[in-house]
């Protein structure tokens, strides 16, 4: 069952992708505008033009194009950026780490942050403090990351300027890593202090993308909690001498959690797309900064292998989050 | 219905705060030539960087202060917010027609339909909508249009799923049946019979998506691949603030505070406006 499940999602997510691949070219190929006069600088010859068409294939009919290059990618070929003349997914591969790293923190931070918000906001239901935390997160989800980015930028970079607003780590520090994971390695190094200068740079783009996730996981969380709090083995535990906060920790909250682990997959793919934006806003040297950067260089090959990693991202965060649900859903996993 | 939960009469504080600041930004944009206290794209650099008027060193006429080219950032304010309102508009209304046209007729009629849709749906989702904004802004050229059509391809499937879900609840619905036992045709039944409930959410998406529209357009100029460069836009006001922020930080504040100001508003009055028209909440 679970099998046949996972099979099932996992022949969606190659269709998906294939759309992706399918978007992506048609988008690029077929709008005004011709790939080629995009690649060269202006004043090229008719015969540069020529040369050049033939050398990446585009004599031919769009659709022979299309599978030359799925082809390509298949075997893992992306082919060559145009402006920084190196192999697309060495440059990727390069630059995901840095992405994912500041993703990670940020989605634990919204975690976090939504957690403990959530819990505080149902252990004192119906008081003032619930309704502080409903504003709260109500201005938090309706207010989008690149906006935060801004007021934090404005808050910690030059109104208090404790936290660093641009980049990724200081460039005066000598860096000792093998690997991009920066953040990960420096604390498997046990270089702390490194560890220190990479969460300054990373903890003002992290909080502008946690925020407007924190809040929905605040608002649903707590919705949750709320439902079973009145459920009779809840009352039960509390009749037994357990406090407010023992009731929600030990019995509600494992039962509660479940449609928020559902939405934090989804959520956590947004919040994925909002590091395009962020990243370029801190100078924080990640896949979107580097997106950015190739569209506005006009160089396809770079910009393809981009959006299909960054979609393949995406497919694989839903079907991690479709099997978690299915194995920690009882009705699920019986069924 | 209890009775905590029972909403207000008449119309509530915050759909007039939102509605006033809306209509407020909408009005000066309009009138902009008239309202604007200077030229917007008037450079002086006599006048650079002059502070906002309640600090020493601030000039009469230059309210919000200056730029770094000693533009008035109020009138860049006031004419950049003709472009946001432009985008805000006619994108999600693009976004919102396709959207919702697609949600109908995959909710309603199931089937193949829905299955196509569906799967065109998880494509688009996909992609990361900001770097696909990019792109098509990219390949379709800078300019007003490509930036309408940028988000209106991108945000049609916000519409297109809450409207299938919408579609699809209604469907089941008891008056859904006794109009095809009435013998009304199916899509006499989708338009005349299930269109009108999903109206209410139709509206409030619409206005959360002009909020949202005004955002992305801000990020393409502050990315510099909105409209020419010469017209005063939000996000570009924003790219020149984030650049000089230590040096005249009001440059960034201002423009700031007004797409916070707009975007909030159009989240709120969705909301109201969602309670105002839903036949079940009234």
């Amino acid at each position: 069952m679970l099998l046949q499940r996972f099979l099932i999602r996992l022949l969606t997510m190659l269709v998906t992708l294939f759309g992706v691949a399918v978007v992506v070219f048609v988008v690029i190929r077929v709008a005004p505008g011709d790939p080629i006069a995009m690649m060269l600088p202006p004043g090229a010859t008719d015969a540069d033009i020529a040369r050049l068409r033939a050398l990446y294939g585009l004599d031919k009919t769009i659709v022979q194009q299309f599978f030359i290059w799925l082809s390509g990618v298949v075997r893992g070929d992306f082919g060559t950026s145009i402006s920084l003349r190196q192999d697309v997914l060495g440059l990727v591969f390069n630059r995901l780490p840095a992405t994912l790293e500041l993703a990670i923190v940020a989605l634990v931070m919204a975690v976090a942050m939504g957690g403990t918000t959530a819990i505080l906001g149902a252990r004192e239901r119906g008081t003032a403090v619930e309704a502080g935390i409903d504003i709260a997160s109500g201005a938090a989800l309706s207010i989008p990351d690149f906006l935060w980015g801004l007021v934090l930028i404005l808050l910690f970079g030059v109104l208090v300027p404790i936290f660093d607003i641009s980049g990724r780590v200081s460039p005066q520090l000598d860096l000792p890593f093998v690997t991009q994971f920066y953040l990960a390695e420096s604390i498997l190094r046990l270089r702390f202090d490194l560890t220190w200068d990479l969460l300054k740079h990373m903890l003002m783009p992290a909080v502008a993308l946690a925020l407007p996730l924190a809040a929905i996981i605040s608002q649903l969380l707590k919705q949750s909690l709320k439902e079973v709090l009145d459920l009779d083995y809840v009352v039960l535990a509390r009749v037994k001498g357990f406090s407010e906060t023992q009731v929600i920790l030990r019995e509600a909250l494992k039962n509660a959690a479940l449609p928020t682990l559902t939405l934090i997959g989804v959520q956590f793919t947004f919040l994925i797309g909002g590091t395009v934006i962020v990243e370029r806003l801190f100078s924080y040297e990640g896949l979107g900064n580097m997106a950015i950067d190739a569209v506005i260089n006009r160089d396809l090959p770079l910009i393809q292998g981009i959006v299909l990693v960054f979609a393949l991202l995406f497919v694989l965060i839903n079907l991690t989050v479709d099997m978690m649900y299915a194995l920690l859903n009882p009705r699920l996993r019986h069924g | 219905m209890d009775e905590a939960r029972a909403p207000r009469r008449g119309v509530s504080p915050r759909l007039w705060l939102a509605g006033g600041w809306l209509l407020l930004a909408l009005l000066a944009a309009i009138f902009a030539p008239l309202v604007a206290p200077q030229d917007p794209l008037a450079q002086d650099l006599m006048l650079e960087r002059l502070p906002p008027f309640w600090m020493s060193g601030a000039e009469p006429g230059y309210w919000l202060g200056t730029d770094s080219l000693g533009r008035d950032l109020l009138s860049r304010l006031i004419f950049g917010g003709r472009i946001a309102f432009v985008v805000a508009f006619a994108a999600a209304i693009a976004a919102c027609v396709v959207g919702s046209t697609l949600g109908l007729i995959s909710g309603y009629f199931g089937g193949w339909a829905d299955r196509i849709i569906s799967r065109i749906v998880d494509v688009w989702m996909a992609f990361p909508p900001v770097l696909f904004a990019i792109l098509l802004v990219a390949v379709l050229g800078t300019g007003l249009s490509s930036v309408i059509i940028a988000i209106a391809v991108i945000d049609w499937t916000r519409f297109c799923r809450v409207i299938r879900a919408e579609t699809m609840g209604q469907s089941r619905m008891d008056y859904v049946e006794n109009a095809r036992i009435a013998g009304y045709g199916r899509i006499g039944i989708m338009l005349r019979e299930v269109l009108p409930n999903v109206v209410p959410s139709i509206v409030a998406l619409l206005s959360l998506e002009m909020g949202i529209a005004v955002i992305v357009e801000a990020i393409l100029s502050f990315v510099n691949l909105s409209i020419s460069t010469d017209d005063p836009t939000w996000g570009g006001i924003i790219a020149e603030g984030r650049l000089s922020i230590h040096q005249a930080w009001w440059v960034l504040v201002f423009p700031l505070i007004t797409l916070i100001l707009t975007v909030l508003s159009f989240s709120q009055f969705g909301e109201a406006l969602k309670t105002r028209f839903d036949p079940v909440l009234r």
